[in-house]
């Protein structure tokens, strides 16, 4: 699904992604994780095509990345929403770019909000919804658009607890309903053990250690003593490489 | 109830501030709010309404051509750094250069009539609109150019949803500012050369000692500019509805 070879990223002369290479195969996840200015967003901006890979290659489904690829999603840190579009307009963006007919985006747009409970909303702008409600719309954004690969950019971090957990839940079901694969960058351990079937610790630019987690995915994890074995060898991890 | 009736209460106040001046004065050199108000309801439709028009059309036909100008210099330097690079400077020199000066000249270049007027205030005000377009597209966070890119928005769609949309207030304010520029620059474009506009019909009156209907040339002009700012408020109010949402989300009171 998704190979990474030997990646490189510089800005100006510091260099910030250090000859990173994976792979994460169809239907699989991945946290990346690590402290702020380590890398991850800019790993992740390559991934979605939104940065020039310069240095090495990013292949998704056998085809080498140029710029952006119509079936990744995206969900960025404060969401990405136009505030000057109320949430039906925000969701229909990436179908309009894409010339679907009226009648069909309107379809999409109706059965995706339907699917993330935000039909009520869809007259709503942006600043009128919550935190849970604003992430759930920039997930129907990128939902909408049918794609293989979700790429988010620690997209629960101004979000409580609760509604974190929610979102995370949410997550996983779509994963578990579309067999998607995805790709998030947090710094929150608890989320990354949660959400990642495979788990990378990032510093300066490079990953220093893979983690597996054979229980992803599994219900009510948060709750079982894995969970918590997980969370402890990856804390673990990062203090080895001073993280904590 | 002052935020329904501003208007009216911002009426109360100069009426109120104006018979105080009046009274104070002593002398018909300021005469009472409520002859120039008859005298206005007298005059409006016979004498006033097409000096008002004539002044309305230069108005109109200058900020056009300034929106048009700056907005479309302003996206263009606001977007391209390199282009940025060579024309602020530009701008940066001519925009304090005393432009009304220049009056002679055009009126030389362009005639005596309206083209001459139309041109002093669309230079006057353009400067405003192109630095304001430009500062409100660097001003766009760069999320929203990736969130953009991220749905395969293309270049066209991108300003059609991203750029134009997000700079929209600030270009209505900076309309609102160019509203009150322009009024001023029109009266003193139209006291040369002019035999018509409100400018003109105001220094004609002074200069025949015709306090009351000079006084309601300035309550005319006022009243253009008052006209102006609704439509502008109009204009807010329809295509940046998202705004006013925001500002319900409630701000706290300051003691």
């Amino acid at each position: 699904m998704l190979e990474v070879d030997s990646v490189n990223f510089s800005y100006q002369k510091e260099k910030v992604v250090k000859n990173i290479s994976f792979r994460i195969d169809s239907g699989e996840s991945c946290s990346i994780i690590g402290p702020s200015g380590c890398g991850k967003t800019t790993l992740l901006y390559l991934l979605a095509g939104l940065m020039p890979v310069k240095e090495g290659t990013i292949k998704i489904n056998d085809n080498k990345l140029v710029g952006i690829r119509p079936k990744s999603g995206v969900i960025l840190q404060n969401y990405g929403l136009f505030p000057w579009k109320n949430v039906y307009h925000n969701i229909e963006l990436g179908l309009l770019a894409r010339h679907t007919d009226r009648k069909m985006i309107e379809q999409k747009v109706k059965a995706v909000s339907s699917r993330l409970n935000i039909e009520d909303h869809l007259e709503k702008f942006p600043i009128e919804l919550s935190g849970g409600q604003r992430q759930r719309v920039a997930i129907a954004r990128t939902l909408v658009l049918s794609p293989d690969l979700l790429l988010m950019d620690e997209p629960f971090s101004a979000l409580d607890t609760l509604t974190r957990e929610e979102m995370q839940n949410l997550i996983l079901r779509i994963h578990n309903r579309d067999n998607l694969s995805f790709v998030i960058v947090t710094h929150n351990i608890e989320e990354a053990v949660f959400l990642g079937q495979k788990i990378a610790i990032m510093k300066n630019g490079k990953f220093t250690h893979w983690l597996d987690n054979p229980y992803f995915g599994e219900p009510d994890l948060r709750n079982r003593e894995e969970f918590f074995k997980i969370s402890r060898q990856l804390r673990r991890l990062m203090a080895e490489d001073d993280l904590l | 109830m002052i935020k329904k009736f501003n208007t009216l209460w911002g009426v109360m106040i100069i009426f109120f501030s104006w018979l105080i001046s009046h009274q104070l004065i002593g002398s018909n050199i300021i005469p009472a709010p409520h002859v120039v108000a008859l005298n206005f309801i007298n005059i409006f439709y016979p004498i006033i309404l097409p000096h008002l028009f004539m002044s309305l059309l230069r108005i109109l036909v200058a900020i056009i051509i300034s929106l048009f100008l700056g907005v479309g210099l302003g996206l263009l330097i606001g977007m391209n750094n390199k282009l940025d690079l060579i024309i602020s400077p530009v701008v940066y020199l001519l925009y304090p250069v005393p432009k009304i000066a220049f009056l002679p000249v055009f009126m030389l270049l362009f005639g005596l009539g309206n083209s001459s007027k139309i041109i002093l205030i669309t230079v006057i005000v353009v400067f405003q609109i192109i630095v304001t377009t430009r500062d409100s597209v660097k001003a766009i966070s760069q999320e929203y150019f990736y969130s953009a890119s991220s749905l395969g928005l293309s270049g066209i769609q991108i300003y059609q949803h991203l750029v134009f949309p997000a700079i929209l207030p600030n270009i209505l304010t900076a309309l609102r500012i160019t509203v009150g520029t322009s009024i001023a620059v029109l009266f003193y474009t139209e006291n040369f050369a002019a035999k018509f506009g409100i400018g003109y019909f105001i220094m004609n009156s002074w200069s025949m000692v015709n306090y009351v209907e000079m006084f309601s040339g300035i309550v005319a002009l006022s009243l253009l500019g008052l006209a102006l700012f609704k439509l502008i408020d109009l204009l807010e109010d329809y295509f940046c509805y998202w705004v006013k949402a925001g500002n319900r989300e409630g701000r706290p009171e300051l003691r």
